[in-house]
């Protein structure tokens, strides 16, 4: 015990983090004290306290540890499940959150009393709560999670790094925090799906930094001679994320010691930047990065490859290029310039073409293994979730046509676009990954209850049809009612009397949401009593098939 | 070497892989968003639009940080039925000081582009506590928290400096006397006052919220909706200038 301590030494990053952190513990002591609101205060507060922890942490696991761990055991590599098994239970956790505010926001519309008059509970506080929580937190920690778990096993190296992924992992969630108290102490910065403030912002930029040096020294480490395709996507959605956060986010604080700030873009400009951000945060958060997990898994879980190596190939460039262009989309009819938006018409209608391409490459793998889809629901969710991006990015081109976004834009139909895309594709190949993921990494056999994944399918899955079903019928109503002319030429219909037509189908979305969130409950328990109870999977001596 | 054996030059090389995913998405944003910032047309010549006064920016604020963005839109479209129900289509030269824009995506609520000057005060004060004793079938929440909260007004010049760093025209004589403009535009009876509305021309001195006492947050709020929309004079407007 005591040589081995006496001879071991603190890692460059286990001595530079500790001192960083306590420098900045430092810092956000004094910048608590001197700050101008209190939100202010309380996340410098909240930095401070976990920059303190994070050194105690760090210091801790070098007192307690032995010698790093190994990169290979017995020829074959060491894989880092840690950080993944954070990441996977954060996912969990933010995910029940998450459609537990939707949840609350969609009674909001139904019953207002449900406000209550106070500012933290409000729906224009919640709301934003609700999409960070469920795009960026359970999405983010899904990504992150499959993420480091897939390009180790297709590279067949352990994660690069030492403490560098748990700091993604860590500082990611961390980001969240500050984010999501922020939003219902009223901190925003008023740009939807980009509302934390700069000092957040800033923050992210660090974690995304770090993720994609550890995401890419794997990769270049790697054992094997290409990069399987689930990495390019990844490497996209990492790439491209970093581009948009920058780009549509560079603002100029009031005061260092307070939290609001001004966007250095203004009015149409900042509208362009905006709806950029808005439709690729969708396009490489909420695409790229889940093609990423259905190119894996789906072949994984199958025991199939993946149909075709050269679609893949047609579909990844092709997505990627015409994607970044559809932003305008959302700006039909606006002060935009016209060529612009028609700009974005086109390849919003082009980008139907990839789209289908990759569904089908997903569709397809499951060849000569269809008969599976009856007895693992497992398979069967992450099949359907691609049924619904098949769905959601046809949909998506048809709103994206001007006449038709005419009616359909300011109304409930894209609301009900979003979420057949964000609960049946993303939601859906989210709980597919993670119903295989769990088991794996925490070495057991399967998981503890199939029949209860089935449950958790239909229960979700009726939930999203009453969801968009409601949407749709409100949508194309309060789009028809805005639009409808008397006889003499008046309009038919007061704004208010629109308001009063979607009431019983706000009442059927929240009964949709409320579905959904069961749905998760179940697969959270599920999850849980796989980890406690489940069987462990004994190794077997054989060395690993490369995964491809 | 055929076409996709050429590809394998991307998934052999990482860094080759990274570069090539940046070209491929750079194009779009640039060829889109790039032109905006130096083709003339892209915003209107058009008179009358001026940076907020400190208390409309204060509501305006107060605005964004109660996410009324997120079901009001503030952008008329030229569609006959808008045009007809909430006026005439919005400008880009009307938001053009706008940091961050507020157009929305979603009218769960009625835009507000032209809102100002539609209602009294006293509705908008009345209709914000609480929505339903003026529309009984509204989903709105109620604020009534704003009228009873007094208006943080300590840093209101290093707000509009912030905005001029940005790009907003903020003058020198502006940023001076912002912390007494705030005060004047709900006191008619205050010494500033007119000195205020040369400044801001069109800006309104009221005592929004009917409160007497030091400027609430429903005060800076309702100053900003009463504004929105009223700085352009349609009747003069030259459509054909701006023709694009």
């Amino acid at each position: 015990m005591s040589a081995s301590s006496s001879t071991k030494s603190m890692t460059i990053g286990e001595s530079g983090l500790s001192l960083i952190f306590a420098v900045t513990a430092f810092l956000c002591v004094f910048a608590a004290a001197k700050a101008l609101d209190t939100a202010f205060a309380f996340h410098a507060s909240l930095a401070a306290a976990a920059s303190a922890a994070s050194v105690f942490f760090i210091l801790n696991r070098y007192f307690e540890r032995g010698d790093l761990p190994p990169q290979e055991i017995n020829g074959r590599p060491n894989y880092n499940l840690g950080p993944i098994k954070f990441s996977s239970f954060m996912a969990m956790f933010w995910g029940i959150a998450g459609f537990a505010v939707g949840l609350i926001i969609a009674s909001q519309l139904a019953w207002p009393a449900l406000n209550f008059d106070l500012p933290w509970t409000s729906f224009g506080r919640l709301r934003p709560l609700h999409t960070s929580a469920v795009i960026f937190a359970f999405g983010g920690n899904v990504l992150l999670a499959t993420s480091f778990y897939v390009v180790q096993r297709t590279c067949r190296v352990r994660l690069a790094g030492d403490l560098a992924p748990w700091f993604v992992v860590v500082g990611y969630n961390f980001f969240i925090l500050i984010a999501g108290t922020g939003y219902l102490l009223g901190v925003t910065e008023g740009k939807e799906y980009a509302e934390p403030e700069w000092y957040s912002d800033l923050w992210l930029t660090i974690v995304w930094v770090v993720y994609l040096l550890v995401f890419l020294t794997t990769v270049i480490k790697r054992k094997e001679p290409h990069i399987f395709v689930a990495n390019w996507f990844y490497l996209a959605f990492i790439v491209t994320i970093a581009v948009l956060h920058l780009g549509n986010n560079p603002a100029l604080p009031v005061s260092f010691f307070g939290s609001k700030s001004y966007i250095a873009w203004g009015g149409v400009q900042d509208a362009m930047f905006q709806w950029w951000y808005g439709h690729n945060a969708v396009g490489f958060f909420l695409t790229a990065g889940f093609l990423a997990i259905m190119y894996y898994f789906i072949p994984k879980r199958a025991e199939r490859p993946v149909y075709s190596y050269r679609l893949s190939i047609i579909h990844f460039w092709a997505l990627i290029f015409l994607y970044i262009w559809a932003g305008p989309h959302h700006l039909h009819y606006t002060a935009l310039p016209d060529w612009t938006q028609t700009l974005g018409m086109t390849f919003s209608i082009m980008l139907w073409m990839p789209s289908w391409g990759g569904m089908i490459n997903g569709l397809m793998t499951l060849s000569g293994a269809w008969d599976k889809l009856r007895t693992d629901p497992v398979l069967r969710m992450l099949v359907v979730s691609v049924a619904f991006y098949g769905m959601s990015t046809f949909e998506g081109p048809m709103m994206s046509i001007k006449v038709v976004n005419s009616l359909s834009h300011y109304t409930d139909w894209t609301i009900g676009h979003v979420h057949s895309g964000a609960l049946g594709w993303v939601g859906f190949v989210s709980f597919g990954a993670l119903y295989c993921l769990v088991p794996w990494i925490w070495n057991r056999k399967g998981l503890y209850s199939l029949k209860l994944v089935n449950w958790h399918f239909w229960t979700a899955t009726l939930g999203i049809v009453l969801y968009i079903s409601a949407m749709w019928v409100s949508g194309i109503l309060q789009g028809l009612m805005w639009r409808s002319y008397t006889a003499l030429g008046f309009l038919e219909y007061s704004f208010i009397e629109t308001v009063e037509a979607m009431h019983p189908f706000y009442i059927i979305r929240a009964a949709g949401g409320a579905l959904f969130l069961i749905g998760s409950l179940i697969m959270a328990y599920n999850l849980w009593m796989t980890v406690r109870v489940g069987e462990e999977e004994v190794q077997s001596p054989v060395a690993l098939q490369p995964a491809e | 070497m055929s076409f996709w054996q050429r590809h394998q030059v991307f998934e052999k090389n990482s860094i080759i892989l990274v570069i090539g995913i940046l070209l491929v998405i750079a194009i779009g944003g640039l060829v889109e968003i790039t032109p905006l910032f130096y083709l003339k047309s892209t915003i209107e010549a058009v008179d009358g639009v001026r940076p907020y006064t400190p208390l409309e920016l204060a509501g305006r604020n107060i605005y964004v940080r109660e996410g009324c963005y997120l079901c009001h839109s503030q952008m008329v479209r030229p569609l006959r039925d808008e045009v007809e129900r909430y006026g005439h289509f919005s400008l880009a030269a009307e938001s053009m000081y706008d940091h961050p824009f507020q157009w929305g995506s979603k009218r769960t609520g009625p835009d507000l582009a032209r809102v100002g000057n539609k209602y009294s005060d006293d509705w908008h004060v009345t209709h914000l506590t609480n929505p339903r004793a003026i529309v009984p079938q509204s989903i709105m929440p109620g604020y009534p928290f704003l009228r009873e909260t007094e208006l943080n007004a300590d840093n209101v010049a290093d707000h509009l400096k912030t905005l001029r760093a940005v790009g907003v025209p903020y003058t020198e004589d502006q940023i001076a006397n912002a912390a007494a403009d705030l005060k004047a535009q709900v006191d008619p009876d205050n010494a500033g006052a007119e000195a205020l509305t040369k400044r801001y021309p069109k800006a309104v001195v009221r005592n929004f919220d009917g409160k007497a006492g030091a400027p609430t947050e429903m005060d800076a709020l309702v100053a900003y909706l009463q504004m929105l929309g009223t700085l352009v004079d349609f009747k003069i407007y030259n459509e054909k200038a701006n023709l694009r």
